[in-house]
């Protein structure tokens, strides 16, 4: 079934320079295979449309059942550059927690 | 078991925090983060205007008033206040607070070596798009190499109960108390990877205490005297995160984790001039009520070159910003859009980028946006940057004039025209860090 990614885990976003980092951590440690199968680079990128004109990379920290993102060239410029209101990426985050992802009911 | 606070985690964070910390329980040292990449800049402009000035300006002020609590708790302070003249900044503080000891860390600030690296064929390229630093030479306005902790620690060692840094790294601030009073060396890879990763949870003030946090947001208590981070750090390097009893704000596991996880880069390398620390090897455990412990981290050597950040005047930008009313409030801002970059383009003014938001629909989350059909209103938010100040600033003329001259239902134009802004921006690169020479000076007063 489809479920918003708030559903399964929660974030903070920030930057640096003109990147924009995405920490995305699971509620329960048991749906970090949830993130891994279902928040793939291309889905992040797709859901910024143009916002984001880089790659996005994706790491991995099982320890915490969190996955990192870096958005390249995502942020107009960077901080001191950047025309956007959100410069610093402060609401990507948030803006990632509506991503619609598929998880079996057994899993949540 | 040593206790090191965190009271500042940038340049303007809570005045009350670094005060409460001292007040309200111990602490053996108390940390204060005030540098951002854009205050080494607007402090090299100070210090060109007066050569007195260049460090945060509230850091004297504040030492003065807890110094009566620095001497008579044995609290040590480490600060980057220096900015680009930490000796004006101990002088002041001495000034305000004449029985304290003050020492201070040199050797960050290269903006006056720049030629002789250039000379010595460092060509010192954008670690992000590997331009040479020629290409901007003459319009640098600031140049600082992060330094570490062990600097840090050299000063402390002289008893000194202020520690005035410029550019040190924001996590040398909480290791260094680790590395003074642990005895810990330059080999001990895998206790400044510890030291590091805590300085990283606490280096954004209640970042990670319950401020900026989407665990229960709502539930967080007493939020109005949110309690800032206290790290207890053991020479085995493992520690807590913890903060003063009855004090408000939350700390747990999820907490945590969405600061370690907040600016970070590849995981398993987070290099700092002191070690490269290992993200993917930090256990978390909950230790109890508003108590993290954080156990097993790892680490590598520290790199052979320190990261310069510099910082140069890219040209200018001006943001200006009108608000339409219900009915049709979005078209109505739309149509306007239209309008002003047709009159841009008529007056034959050229930037580097126009960008447009409309607040209430779009402008932080932009295509990711949910849906918003009909608002009760829309600011229209149009800026423009370019290397032409002239241009720049006839572009701030050409907002009010909508109010009468474009579409229906405009206000929210009291600030009236935007103010033209120089744009500073940043460059990283890579120097041998046998090039950097740090010192400690103690200053009398």
């Amino acid at each position: 079934m489809k479920i918003p990614l708030s559903r399964i885990a929660h974030t903070r976003s920030g930057d640096k320079g003109d990147t924009c980092n995405i920490g995305v951590i699971a509620w329960q440690d048991r749906y970090y295979p949830i993130l891994v199968r279902e928040v793939t680079p291309a889905r992040v990128k797709a859901h910024f449309g143009a916002l984001v004109e880089g790659e996005v990379e994706r790491y991995e920290l099982p320890n915490l059942a969190a996955l990192n993102f870096l958005l390249h060239r995502a942020l107009g410029g960077g901080g001191t550059v950047s025309l956007r209101t959100d410069a610093q990426g402060k609401t990507f985050g948030a803006a990632l927690l509506r991503l619609e992802i598929e998880a079996a009911p057994e899993e949540l | 078991m040593i206790r090191i606070a965190n009271g500042q985690g940038f340049w303007g964070d809570w005045l009350e925090a670094p005060v409460r910390l001292i007040e309200q329980g111990p602490i053996d040292y108390l940390a204060l983060d005030y540098l951002a990449e854009i205050t080494m800049s607007i402090l090299q402009k100070q210090k060109q205007e007066n050569p007195r000035l260049g460090y945060a300006r509230d850091f004297p002020p504040l030492i003065a008033r807890i110094a009566g609590r620095i001497r008579e708790r044995n609290v040590k302070v480490i600060a980057n206040a220096g900015g680009v003249n930490p000796v004006a900044c101990a002088r002041e503080v001495l000034r305000l607070a004449p029985a304290l000891k003050v020492a201070v860390v040199l050797g960050d600030d290269v903006f006056s070596r720049l030629d002789e690296f250039l000379a010595k064929g460092f060509e010192m390229r954008d670690m992000d798009t590997g331009a040479p630093l020629a290409s901007i030479r003459p319009r640098i306005l600031s140049a600082n190499a992060y330094i570490g902790a062990f600097p840090l620690a050299e000063a402390l060692a002289t008893g000194a109960d202020v520690v005035v840094a410029g550019r040190s790294t924001d996590t040398a601030l909480t290791l260094a108390p680790m590395i003074h009073r642990f005895g810990w060396q330059p080999r001990d890879y895998d206790k400044l990877a510890a030291g590091t990763i805590a300085g990283h949870i606490v280096e954004c003030g209640a970042q990670c205490t319950g401020g900026n946090c989407q665990v229960d947001w709502q539930s967080i208590p007493d939020m109005a005297n949110i309690g800032y981070p206290i790290v207890e750090a053991e020479p085995d390097g493992s520690f807590s995160v913890t903060k003063h009893p009855e004090t408000g704000g939350r700390i747990n596991p999820h907490v945590v984790k969405e600061q370690l996880l907040y600016e970070l880069g590849d995981p398993k390398n987070y290099i700092t001039p002191d070690c490269i620390a290992d993200f993917t090897s930090i256990r978390l455990d909950d230790a109890g009520p508003d108590r993290v412990r954080a156990s097993g981290i790892r680490g590598g050597p520290r790199p052979p070159s320190l990261k310069l950040s510099i910082a140069y005047s890219a040209g200018w930008k001006a943001i200006g910003t009108l608000v339409y009313s219900w009915p049709q409030a979005l078209e109505k801002a739309q149509a306007a859009d239209r309008i002003v970059r047709q009159r841009l383009r008529q007056l034959g003014l050229s930037f580097d980028e126009i960008y447009t938001e409309y607040f209430g629909v779009n402008a932080c989350l932009g295509p990711a946006a949910p849906p918003n059909p009909g608002p009760p209103e829309i600011q229209l938010r149009i800026g423009v940057r370019g290397p032409d100040r002239q241009a720049v600033d006839r572009f701030t003329r050409e907002l009010v004039p909508l109010v009468l001259n474009g579409p229906p239902g405009a206000t929210g134009y009291g600030e009236g025209r935007p103010a033209v802004r120089e744009i500073v921006a940043y460059w990283s690169a890579l120097l041998p860090r046998e090039e950097i020479a740090t010192r400690v000076e103690v200053v009398e007063a």
